[in-house]
């Protein structure tokens, strides 16, 4: 029986369930509902959950266990010249797993191996047929257990609504420790990294170069790891879209908030928020195809040498694209701003500029300035765009005009093709991801702390 | 002054030199009528009570003295409204001036979230009503003393305004409102979200404003009608049922529907 029709048997018995849960209740009420502590549905969900939930749980553990535990039982059985040798064994056991799935035909191997994996295939079969029968057992059980719990006077609301709660807690904590896995998968390697290249070398040297040889006889660089060029062109080219992103956004948003008709703010939002739709991709070839030869055409024009990747167009672009960011988080704040203020203000004989300037931006100011960090934050992580427009090469520049490379560029050049993950080159990609996260991380949540201050100021 | 009237309910003898009229005022929130033939004077130095059940239009009407229905979308006015004889719906009229010659105080205390000192500056500082710091100062004491704020917040000027208790909010509105030296201050329900005692500390204040502003206050509560007005007006329906000396109408009102507001018959 595969897993799909299992899962749909256990299903249709939490759907039997639910229907006997309920019938229960409705039969115990005497036909009026009043006289039971919760609504026949919560018997039903009740039952429904003790029939299920059990039976998933012990799947997800069977599941946990079931290689481990068959593995053991065949390499006991395996001859210990096969089992002395870690390498030998790992490629018999691959044997032994492939003769299992039927596709061994072709090897040549040991009798032995062969052997154990006939006895891989019948172990796996059994498994199957136990955890079937374990499972709507369970099922079964949970839901007799269940069904004669059901009385007039139990709690199935409590019960069900406690149950839902560990369900969130559940959810909550995959996320929260899907995180935490990530940054520790980022640590390791990062540690990895560390114990190749000084981590002082690394923070504050000047110079990026990752092209270290693959082979002993290649001739290659020696490979220099300084991230300061690096973090400087991130730095360069955030500031720059920045200078695009915050005025224009946040003068669009008290133009839609403040001044436009509600014709007008009818069309243009949607319209601004198209731009947030594009994909970064898009953007990356506008600015590489359309931005980048412009600016070097109209800049010789000027007389000024600009590159045909610059800083200049990746961030313009980048700028951009974090517009529709910044204005419809600061819309959302200013028109947060109770109406109360804005009267309060036109009272007194106020202009809608002056209500703007004097009451409704510093009232505004602690969302504006969370909108601004976070896209910030959105600025340093942003790939796709710099990867087109901004160039390789690791200059260590503020001349806007010029290639510089930033840190997600070097990620992705250094993790695309064949890469081997041990070498220092490899490897550093981890530690510039891990010093990003850290960045992004601390803006975030300077970002928060700016928040919660004006917001005891303000309330 | 003749007074145009489209009942004989409403025939109240028309005050001499009033600092303010309303002449035929109908309001219309898209299609909806709020205000039907509207005819009131405003008398200088007094405070006039605006009463009614709720929806009457009594707060609608208050708005259009001071143009505050402007900011809202949809509303078509016509008719006249007056200040010293002067149709304030004039297109050669300023709205911001006439802001600042008419004050307004809210139902909700609305300080802005600024500092104490900020809040009473506030209209001084859009006016340039000042030239040095010195002068504002001035007026920012001399507002609060009015508002009978003085003595409570003198040692905390530079605090947030948003951390006084409601009923010292509200003064400081009104504080705010008298920064600007108007000469008529609407007032729209000013106590229905304080307690009693700070009700009580407000209303004492509205007394004291008379002598120097007029005032036209909104209110939910009859006897505070009573206690602060010279002169009432019903309004019901959208329409001025009756205006006339407070003690008149408290006791021997003309109209059987301000009768039965004032009674507690309906509303």
């Amino acid at each position: 029986m595969s897993l799909t029709f299992l899962l749909l048997a256990v299903a249709a018995l939490c759907a039997l369930s639910f229907y006997f849960g309920r019938q229960r209740a409705v039969a115990l009420s005497g036909g009026r509902y009043s006289n039971l502590h919760s609504l026949p549905a919560h018997y039903g969900t009740y039952t429904a959950m003790w029939c299920g939930i059990p039976a998933l749980l012990l799947l997800l553990v069977w599941y946990m266990f079931q290689g481990s535990i068959i593995e053991a039982m065949i390499v006991s059985d395996l001859p210990a010249e096969i089992t002395g040798d870690s390498g030998r064994l790992s490629l018999a056991l691959n044997s032994i797993s492939l003769i299992a799935a039927g596709n061994g035909e072709h090897l040549s191997v040991d009798p032995e191996v062969v052997e154990a994996g006939q006895r891989l295939a019948n172990l796996q079969t059994i498994a199957n047929a136990a955890l079937v029968v374990v499972m709507l057992s369970t099922a079964m059980i949970g839901l007799a257990l269940s069904y004669r719990k059901i009385a007039k006077e139990m709690r199935a609301r409590n019960n069900v609504e406690r149950i839902a709660r560990y369900a969130m807690i559940a959810c909550s904590g995959i996320a929260i420790l899907s995180t935490v896995g990530i940054v520790f998968s980022l640590l390791f390697e990062a540690l990895h990294f560390f114990s190749k290249i000084n981590p002082i070398e690394f923070l504050f040297g000047l110079e990026w170069s990752p092209q270290t040889a693959i082979r002993a006889d290649q001739v290659a660089s020696e490979g220099a790891f300084g991230a300061i060029p690096l973090f400087v062109g991130t730095l360069l080219i955030t500031l720059i879209a920045m200078f695009v992103a915050v005025p224009v956004g946040l003068f669009s948003a008290i133009y839609m908030g403040e001044y436009a008709s509600s014709k007008f703010r009818a069309f243009a939002k949607p319209a601004l928020e198209i731009l947030a739709g594009v994909p970064t991709v898009v953007y990356g070839f506008f600015a590489a195809l359309t931005v980048a030869p412009f600016l070097r055409d109209n800049g010789a024009v000027l007389g000024l040498d600009v590159s045909s990747e610059s800083a200049l167009a990746a961030g313009l672009v980048m700028g951009v694209m974090i517009i529709p960011f910044v204005s419809s988080l600061s819309d959302d704040v200013m028109s947060q701003v109770p109406k109360s203020l804005r009267d309060g203000s036109y009272g007194l004989g106020a202009t809608k500029s002056e209500t703007i300037r004097h009451v409704i931006l510093p009232a505004a100011l602690p969302g504006v300035v969370g909108a601004v960090l976070l896209a910030v934050s959105r600025a340093i992580g942003e790939t796709m765009i710099v990867v087109m427009a901004a160039g390789l090469a690791a200059n260590m520049t503020v001349n806007p005009l010029q290639a510089v490379t930033t840190v997600t560029v070097q990620i992705v050049t250094l993790l695309v093709g064949d890469q081997e993950f041990d070498s220092a080159k490899t490897l550093s990609a981890f530690a510039l991801g891990l010093v990003l996260f850290l960045v992004t991380l601390g803006l975030n949540v300077f970002a928060l702390k700016v928040v919660q201050k004006y917001r005891e100021k303000y309330d | 002054m003749a007074v145009v009237t489209q009942s004989a309910m409403t025939a109240e003898p028309s005050v001499t030199s009033p600092k303010m009229t309303a002449r035929d005022l109908n309001l219309f929130y898209s299609d909806n009528q709020a205000l039907f033939d509207v005819n009131l004077d405003i008398v200088e130095r007094q405070v006039t009570a605006l009463i009614g059940p709720s929806g009457c239009g009594k707060s609608t009407f208050l708005r259009c003295m001071n143009r505050m229905n402007d900011t809202i979308d949809g509303v078509t006015i016509n008719g006249k409204v007056t200040l010293d004889d002067r149709d304030i719906y004039d297109k050669a009229i300023d709205v911001v001036q006439l802001r600042a010659r008419i004050g307004m105080v809210f139902q909700k205390p609305n300080p802005f979230p600024k500092s104490i000192y900020d809040n009473v500056a506030y209209g001084p500082r859009i006016h340039g009503l000042v030239n040095s710091r010195d002068e504002l100062d001035e007026i920012v004491m001399t507002s609060l003393e009015r508002a009978g704020l003085l003595k409570e917040v003198k040692d905390r000027l530079p605090e947030p305004a948003t951390g006084l208790s409601g009923g010292q909010q509200q003064r400081l509105c009104i504080a705010r409102a008298v920064a600007v030296s108007p000469e008529v201050i609407l007032m729209d329900e000013p106590c229905s979200a304080l307690d009693p005692i700070a009700t009580a500390k407000v209303e004492e204040l509205i007394d004291e404003l008379r002598s120097n502003y007029t005032i036209v206050i909104v209110t939910h509560s009859m006897q505070q009608a009573a206690r602060v007005s010279q002169r009432t007006a019903f309004f019901h329906l959208g329409k001025l049922v009756e205006v006339g000396e407070t003690d008149q109408i408290f006791t021997n009102p003309k109209d059987e529907r301000t009768k039965g507001y004032i009674t507690g018959r309906f509303g």
